[in-house]
């Protein structure tokens, strides 16, 4: 019963016209709840190429919005798929087993009441899902043991799924993404910035990419004694280079200044090196932390730039939280968002969760980073670590910058440099096939993320040459263990485990169908600094991300505004078509009063989405 | 098509602007020029006082920074002129308003005016005072801020005086600008052609008896049309021209001065009506109300269903007071305490309850739409007066059923039919005259309406002709006296004004601009910013097909109309009249008091079912339309409430960025259908009514790249591309972690528990 049917399961009209509005998501991710699928009941679920069946079951799922279907559930190894029996329309779950965070039992054998002996089950892309079985004979046995053991592979010596897949693209998209040509890109190395290849064997820092850029002026030597002093060994390298006026965004970890207030010479003649390159008077360190939690890390050896040590660099800290924090701030979103939205006061609701208020906060320290650079200044940014608030920061803070970052392509290359290439720890943040829910390591700081470029696209609607669908999709994927982008901690631990030649990129799957994800409304404008306004009064909820299963709000998802555009595309297109066939016919002198501009355009009709200038 | 009605504002007015200057820079002019400036006035418009040297600070800082001119205030506006000369940039802007310019505030649209220490000025207090700083609010959300302390005391005494006088203090309605204004423009004229004009093709105005009788054969109903009153003979608070059901008798029309009578709003294509009343007197001897009701149920199949907004509806009084909390969000005179409230925002949204009241009026609406669409029910709707409430709910009843009100035209003529010759008491609920006995009765219930077209517009952006600048504009509009739409309180009212303020014979009355005269306020080019470009036709083959068929709606519920099959309740008024005779004595009507069939309080719950039945059926946007209620689909008019806010304009951004880009396309579009049209093509597609203009005007300022669009065009065009972005000021004290998130907030990223500290 194994199909491999790899291009049916992408299969989506090519078109947008002439897509059903629902399907907009793509095929993957439920989308369909309400939606009857085109293949025979139950039986021939399309499975990815690799992809086995292991189970399927009579059971009965209590959904949240048309209560207790019954139906079929049949698991693989990569899924979890229930289709409803007697339900009009069917009502189908499709979900990745990877996005599972938590299977518990409900009820015993002996509980009362409907339907209350069961699967809960915890999913991390912002649902629950609740089945019901037959009380007698142990009924949940074989499918809690089958799920359990296949949602958190890794805790079973098994292994995740993306090395088992079997899925082929066009495009292999693990080389969107080459440090040195994104490098020479910048205009780097120059005379000011080298490449180094100290980290070649991940021995320098080993949660670093290999490739590094760092001051011209410090030599091996240097980068050696300054990775003693910075948490991890994470030691400040450059991340951006503003073209003209050579200002830089470096990364680093913390200084490991401690109780006693260390200095260290070689880190700040280090971070002075870095000032002198463009001759900025000042370097600004901007600490992600709030400043009390800066202090407070000195007890664990950590802490920040001192005035006194560092005479050059000024310190801000942009009081951004910590992984605990956000975690707990997105858990209480989700008990206001799911099953039902919060009714009463829903606003002092959203408030209290301060997930808005917490991205306000990462998208104005972002805004300030961005505001610096333009103003020719470089900067240092760093927050315990490096890898969460850090990244989140400087990623903004290009994408603001950088208007090669807001295509579909460059967008993958940031993600590819800044989040993954520098070791933000995907693997234990979302904890891929590990059973264990209540990781402290876990939090959503790569989907806060996704939600800040949200926010700046919805703002700026042109400017993006990805849509939403792009951000969803990435957020899918995320967990969904299908595709090996967003696997493991860092490059080293990806070097062993051969990533990259045993898995497949999500990249692969976006570049082959291009089109999906793009904004009809990208206008590029190179050079243009992108603020988005961090007022609450501007920032809002991602109904279509973390409300998406609520089919009350579904219906709000597509973009007529998009639809209408595409439309006009198309219509135009038809015109400029007809047009011609009828000058061509028509020998009439009268006929020449077609502009020549849109001459060029009729000629291919289809391929014009782009700026036409028709001089009316 | 669009004569220049306007030549009264012809001249354009000189452009006023501002500048960043600090005063120092002004100062070192030495002497400011004496020369006497005022701003190009309108025909009729005297200036009462003015004062030189007076300082406007630049709206966004406390940096003192600002621009020096003469402040005037004349019969009609506060005006501030600038000493500077505008620039030829600034002379370009598209949106100009012809009656009033950026630097002006007309006298109605001034809320409140405070002075040093921001105490609140009020009429009468202010005896040879003056303050040296004075902060002017404006009802369309302008703030302006004004140091007299450079002016001479005699000039600063005498502008803070005038201006306090003319804005706060009562007035007769006979001072309001429309008055002098109409009597000294040549507008009448104009204007009398431009009504026969209006007549045949544009927006129908509601005051005669073919108005009416075309609107009800365009629903298809069957009730009476009344002209008894075209006299306001029957009483003077009624519409000069209305309509009742069939069944009312002429004493019905002629008791109780009108009060309780059922007036026709709409009617729905199954045969059932709308229709809207003054609540019913409690005792009536000889049951007027049971006869009413009876005849509205003889409308359609003896079924009547009534609702009395008065008990589930906020009041006026709750309207205005939420309104008034909700509004100094957006008033704002320093961005530090701007950026302060940000992170209380969203509950100090929430406490305000503007937003519920919002979400109640659309619940109600919908509820309304349920009764009529899926049991095809006759609906009465009630409240005190008959003129509030009831006019929110059936107008967007209708807005939600009927396309046609969802056109530029057809929107204007609802708000004609159920607004103004519906008895909305306009003068009354804006207070222009300030009138110390009518300060309870101000609330603004139209803003209200238009709060709630917005939200169904931003829900379904292409089912509207109009823009949400349209809207905007419009509320802006309530505030500007020179319009006849908002200065009365009912047909009555307006006649008798008219009337007697007429310099003619005494058979013509005094003829005012509508505000539905756009080319009064806005050019050619500015008006295309009306028009929504996500706006289609309804596709012409689909007529063919009504006719062929019931005129049902794509989106309609296949759900049987109880009505039709169920004959029982046919006898249910004869059967039981006796009993609802007992009932109506006992007590006032209450909520569904009548529905025979949903007796259940749990309306919200079905009205959820409703929304949700409809939702699963493809969309129509010429269909019936509901308004999805839940917490994230209620939202704050951006375009309206932020549009001065220099801080969250979002540069290059906002939702216009993507429209424009539609404009444009639209604009081709309709470039190439002239052009195939020449050829004699015929087009199948639904896009040759839409206005034959090339290009729409956001297609031609995007175009021109020397004007970007921001999140507030067209209000407000930067000039300056380059700036500095706006870093909110109040992060330190933000984050107010509570309880359980208290130590996660202490721990480190990636320690585990030990690390706590």
């Amino acid at each position: 019963t194994k199909f491999s049917q790899a291009s049916s399961f992408h299969s989506r009209p090519k078109h947008l016209l002439s897509s059903p509005p629902k399907k907009i998501w793509g095929p993957t991710f439920g989308y369909k709840c309400l939606e009857s699928l085109k293949m025979e009941p139950l039986a021939d679920c399309s499975l990815l190429p690799g992809e086995e069946r292991i189970i399927d079951k009579d059971i009965i799922y209590i959904c949240p919005f048309s209560g207790a279907l019954k139906g079929k559930v049949f698991i693989t190894n990569y899924r979890l798929y229930f289709k409803s029996a007697d339900a009009d329309p069917a009502v189908t779950l499709d979900v990745p087993l990877g996005a599972i965070g938590r299977v518990e039992k409900m009820g015993g054998a002996s509980s009362r009441g409907e339907n209350s002996y069961g699967l809960d089950i915890t999913c991390k892309d912002m649902r629950n899902l609740r089945f019901a079985l037959k009380q007698e004979g142990h009924s949940r046995r074989d499918i809690f043991d089958i799920l359990f053991k296949y949602a958190f592979p890794l805790s079973h010596g098994l292994l995740l799924f993306a090395y088992l897949s079997q899925e082929k693209f066009e495009e292999n998209g693990w080389s969107v993404y080459k440090p040195m040509e994104e490098f020479r890109r910048q205009g780097l190395p120059n005379d000011k910035w080298r490449v180094t290849f100290i980290n070649a064997n991940y021995e320098l820092c080993d949660t670093y990419p290999t490739i590094l850029v760092v001051p011209f002026k410090a030599t091996e030597e240097d980068l050696r004694k300054v990775c003693t002093f910075r948490s991890r060994g994470r030691i400040p390298v450059l991340s951006w280079i503003h073209r003209e006026n050579q200002a830089v965004i470096c990364r680093c970890s913390q200084p490991l200044v401690g109780m006693s207030g260390k200095r260290n010479k070689d880190d700040e003649r280090y971070l002075d090196l870095i000032r002198e390159a463009n001759g900025t008077a000042k370097l600004t360190i901007y600490d992600a932390r709030p400043s009390v939690n800066a202090v407070a890390n000195k007890a664990t050896g950590g802490g920040y730039e001192g005035d006194d040590a560092y005479q050059n660099a000024e310190l801000v800290f942009l009081d951004i939280h910590n992984i605990h924090v956000m975690r707990e701030s997105l858990k209480k979103l989700k008990d206001i968002v799911y099953p039902n939205v919060e009714e009463s006061h829903w606003l002092s609701s959203l408030e209290s969760t301060h997930w808005l208020e917490h991205i306000k906060l990462v998208i104005s320290g972002a805004i300030q980073v961005a505001d610096k650079i333009s103003g020719g200044n470089s900067v240092v940014v760093h927050c315990s670590d490096g890898w969460d608030r850090t990244a989140q920061l400087t990623s903004l803070a290009m994408l603001m910058l950088d208007s090669h970052y807001r295509t579909l392509r460059g967008f993958q290359v940031l993600l590819e440099k800044e989040w993954i290439g520098f070791g933000h720890k995907f693997a234990n943040r979302i904890g891929h096939g590990d059973k264990n829910h209540a990781d402290q390591d876990r939090s959503p700081i790569f989907v806060q993320f996704i939600d800040c470029v949200w926010q700046m696209t919805k703002q700026f609607p042109t400017a993006f040459e990805f849509n939403e669908r792009l951000l969803v999709t990435i957020l899918d994927h995320l967990f969904s263990c299908r595709f090996g982008t967003f696997l493991y901690n860092c490059e080293r631990a990806r070097d062993t485990n051969e990533l990259r030649s045993k898995t497949v990129s999500l990249w692969s799957l976006v570049n082959s169908d291009l089109s999906f994800y793009q904004n009809p409304f990208y206008t590029p404008e190179s050079n243009r600094v992108l603020y988005p306004v961090a007022s609450m009064r501007h920032l809002e909820l991602w109904v279509t991300y973390y409300i998406r299963w609520n089919p009350r709000i579904r219906q709000q998802q597509q973009s007529p505004v998009e639809q209408r555009y595409i439309e006009l595309l198309a219509l135009r297109d038809e015109y400029l078509k007809k047009l011609e066939e009828l000058q061509l016919s028509d020998s009439s002198p009268n006929s020449s009063h077609l502009s020549n501009s849109s001459t060029p355009n009729a000629a291919s009709p289809t391929q014009h989405i782009t700026h036409l200038h028709t001089p009316f | 098509m669009l004569s220049s009605l306007g030549s009264a504002g012809g001249k354009s007015a000189k452009p006023s602007f501002v500048s960043y200057v600090t005063p120092e820079e002004i100062k070192s002019e030495k002497e400011p020029s004496r020369k006497e400036k005022h701003p190009d006035l309108l025909p009729g418009e005297v200036v009462f006082c003015s004062a030189s040297t007076v300082l406007k600070y630049t709206q966004d800082d406390l940096s003192q920074r600002g621009v020096f001119g003469v402040l005037l205030c004349t019969n009609f506006r506060v005006s501030f002129v600038s000493d500077e000369a505008p620039t030829e940039e600034m002379v370009r802007t598209l949106f100009k308003n012809k009656l009033y310019g950026e630097n002006d505030i007309p006298l109605s649209c001034v809320d409140n005016i405070y002075g040093d220490k921001r105490k609140l000025i009020t009429g009468g207090l202010v005896k040879n005072k003056y303050p040296s700083k004075m902060i002017i609010h404006c009802k369309d959300l302008r703030v302006f801020q004004f140091s007299l302390s450079f002016s001479k005391e005699e000039d600063a005494k005498k502008i803070f005086q005038g201006i306090v006088h003319h804005c706060l203090e009562p007035k007769s309605l006979r001072c309001l600008f429309a008055f002098s204004y109409c009597e000294n423009t040549s507008y009448p004229g104009s204007y009398s052609y431009c009504r026969e004009h209006l007549r045949k093709k544009q927006t129908v105005m509601f005051d005669s008896v073919e108005d009416w009788t075309q609107d009800m054969k365009r629903t298809k109903g069957n009730c009476r049309v009344v002209s008894e009153n075209s006299n306001f003979e029957l009483s003077p608070k009624l519409p000069q021209y209305f309509i009742v059901p069939k069944n009312v008798s002429d004493e019905d029309l002629t008791k109780y001065q009108g009060k309780g009578l059922p007036m026709w709003c709409w009617s729905h294509h199954s045969g059932c009506a709308l229709f809207k009343t003054a609540s019913i007197p409690l005792v009536q001897e000889d049951n007027v109300c049971c006869r009413m009701l009876t005849a509205v149920a003889h409308n359609h199949l003896y079924s009547v269903k009534t609702e009395d907004l008065s008990d589930t509806l906020p009041t006026v009084q709750d309207i205005l007071l939420s309104y008034n909390r909700f509004k100094q969000f957006f008033l704002i005179d320093n961005t530090t305490e701007f950026w302060m409230s940000d992170m209380k925002w969203f509950s100090s949204l929430d406490n305000c309850g503007w937003l519920d009241i919002i979400r109640q009026c659309l619940q109600k609406a919908v509820e309304v739409v349920e009764s009529l669409e899926k049991e095809n029910t006759n609906v009465l709707i009630m409240e005190e007066g008959g003129s509030d409430l009831c006019c929110v709910v059936s107008s967007l009843v209708q807005l939600m059923l009927d396309p046609y009100y969802r056109t530029l035209l057809g929107f204007q003529s609802l708000v004609q039919k159920e607004w103004v010759a519906g008895g909305h008491a306009f003068l009354d609920r804006s207070n222009h005259l300030h009138l110390k006995d009518k300060v309870e009765s101000q609330s603004p219930v139209f803003l209200l309406f238009l709060e709630c077209v917005w939200q169904l517009q931003q829900q379904h952006g292409p089912a509207f002709q109009f823009s949400e600048t349209y809207l905007t504009v419009l509320s802006d509009s309530i505030h500007v006296p020179v319009f006849t739409t908002f200065l009365f309180n009912n047909d009555g009212h307006r006649d008798s004004l008219l009337r007697a303020e007429s310099p003619h014979t005494q058979r013509s009355p005094l003829n005012c601009p509508t505000v539905w005269d756009w080319s009064v306020q806005f050019d050619c080019k500015a008006q295309d910013l009306f028009t929504n470009p996500l706006y289609t036709e309804k596709p012409k083959q689909d007529t063919s097909v009504r006719k062929s068929y019931r005129p049902r709606h794509l989106r309609q519920l296949s759900l049987p109309s109880s009505a039709f099959k169920t004959p029982p309740k046919k006898g249910f008024f004869k059967d039981e009249a006796d009993n609802l005779k007992k009932i109506l004595g006992v007590k006032r009507l209450s909520r569904w008091m009548l529905s025979p069939s949903s007796d259940s309080p749990q309306t919200s719950s079905s009205v959820r079912e409703f929304y949700e039945a409809w939702q699963t059926k493809p969309l129509d946007y010429h269909g019936l339309l509901l308004p999805c209620l839940d917490g994230p689909s209620i939202r704050v008019w951006m375009q309206r409430y932020l549009r001065w806010i220099h801080d969250v304009q979002i540069l290059g951004g906002g939702p216009v960025a993507m429209l424009s880009k539609v404009s444009e396309i639209l604009g081709e579009v309709q470039e190439l259908q002239r052009q195939l049209d020449r050829h004699g093509c015929t087009l199948t597609s639904n896009h040759k009514g839409a206005r034959p203009r090339a290009k729409t005007a956001a297609a031609v300022i995007a175009a021109r790249s020397s004007v970007r669009l921001s999140s507030s065009f067209p209000f407000v065009t930067s000039r300056n591309w380059s700036f500095k972005p706006a870093i909110p000021t109040s992060l330190l004290q933000s984050l107010m972690v509570t309880g359980m998130a208290g130590n996660l907030a202490d721990r480190e990223d990636d320690g585990g528990p030990e690390s706590l500290v």
